[in-house]
């Protein structure tokens, strides 16, 4: 366990964050770890800071960690969840620029099979390119 | 001469007031072309703020942008929130590389304003609250030490806020709608002149 690359998926809704999830765990596995957040600090439509560091820190590996988002708000506070990380972690998270689902589903089977940070999230960004 | 920590929990206090006194504006706004969360986010942030105005007062001005900066990252929970939040943290590390208020507004201001720049990947012309910030940078610098300072900051902000609406949004949630987002004001844009009108209108009543 953890020497694969973690997911963490990060959406507005929680509901949609949890369902995403369940598909990577019913399509590749529970040999990646597959953390998830959604919601703003009410409950509400949104995302959330604290949230997202707990998700890195419970889906963190050694190998790093490789986040999907839904929308805007989703990747600038992924992007300050990371830099408010330890200074040791952040190098080793990204953003994928992906669609959600498609992108949490390949990064996880990419992940799996034991390849690198990088290559998971170029696996991932592909669906973005196509 | 120094920024006493008076002026700063007044300027933060009003800034905050503002803002919340915003919501329904800053929610009508977002409706039109975003996700309609603006005013409920800043709301929340800011609210946040005022719960920590008796800290904020007794740390030393850097200290006391960088927690804004962070309060409002950690509660806003939308963009505005990391975007904001860069500002006042970016400031807030300006004044601890020993810059000072009143006397290096300008830069730290520059700071504030390029570090949502770099946030958002946005720069002017995007419709966004830069449309804004950029040229009261612009006026900050031009009009130092003019005795009208104050007002032309204030007169910036609300004539780069109207400039807005015509302005098709490229970035932000505005950005899906395209040609759609036309003839609507900024959301941020809008949010950014609250705040900046609450601390012009501040500083001119302690003068």
């Amino acid at each position: 366990m953890n020497d694969t690359v973690g997911i963490v998926i990060v959406s507005h809704s929680k509901d949609i964050a949890k369902g995403t999830a369940d598909m990577v765990r019913q399509m590749v596995g529970s040999e990646v770890t597959v953390a998830f957040c959604g919601g703003n600090p009410d409950g509400g439509l949104g995302t959330n800071v604290p949230l997202i560091i707990e998700a890195i820190n419970k889906a963190w590996s050694p190998k790093g960690v490789a986040i999907l988002v839904d929308l805007g708000g989703a990747e600038t506070n992924s992007e300050m969840a990371v830099e408010m990380l330890q200074p040791e972690r952040r190098h080793l998270v990204v953003v994928c620029n992906a669609p959600i689902v498609e992108g949490a589903v390949m990064a996880a089977t990419e992940a799996a099979g034991g390849s690198s940070l990088e290559q998971v999230r170029a696996v991932a960004e592909e669906l973005s390119s196509a | 001469m120094s920024l006493e920590p008076e002026t700063l929990k007044s300027l933060v206090r009003a800034a905050a007031e503002q803002v919340i006194a915003s919501t329904a504006e800053l929610t009508a706004l977002d409706q039109a072309i975003g996700d309609g969360d603006h005013g409920a986010n800043m709301k929340r942030g800011f609210e946040a703020v005022l719960g920590k105005l008796d800290a904020i007062g007794a740390q030393p001005p850097a200290e006391a942008l960088k927690t804004i900066g962070k309060t409002l990252v950690m509660t806003v929970g939308g963009a505005s929130g990391p975007l904001y939040g860069s500002f006042f943290i970016a400031a807030g590390d300006a004044l601890s590389h020993s810059r000072q208020l009143p006397d290096d507004l300008v830069e730290v201001f520059a700071c504030g304003v390029g570090a949502i720049s770099a946030r958002g990947r946005s720069q002017q012309g995007e419709k966004t609250m830069l449309d804004v910030l950029f040229p009261v940078l612009e006026t900050l610098k031009t009009e130092a030490g003019k005795p009208d300072l104050i007002a032309r900051v204030r007169a910036t902000a609300s004539e780069a806020v109207a400039r807005t609406a015509p302005m098709q949004a490229t970035k932000g949630r505005a950005s899906f709608l395209g040609e759609r987002s036309v003839g609507h004001v900024d959301p941020g844009a809008r949010s950014s002149c609250v705040l900046l009108h609450a601390v012009c209108n501040t500083l001119e009543a302690r003068q």
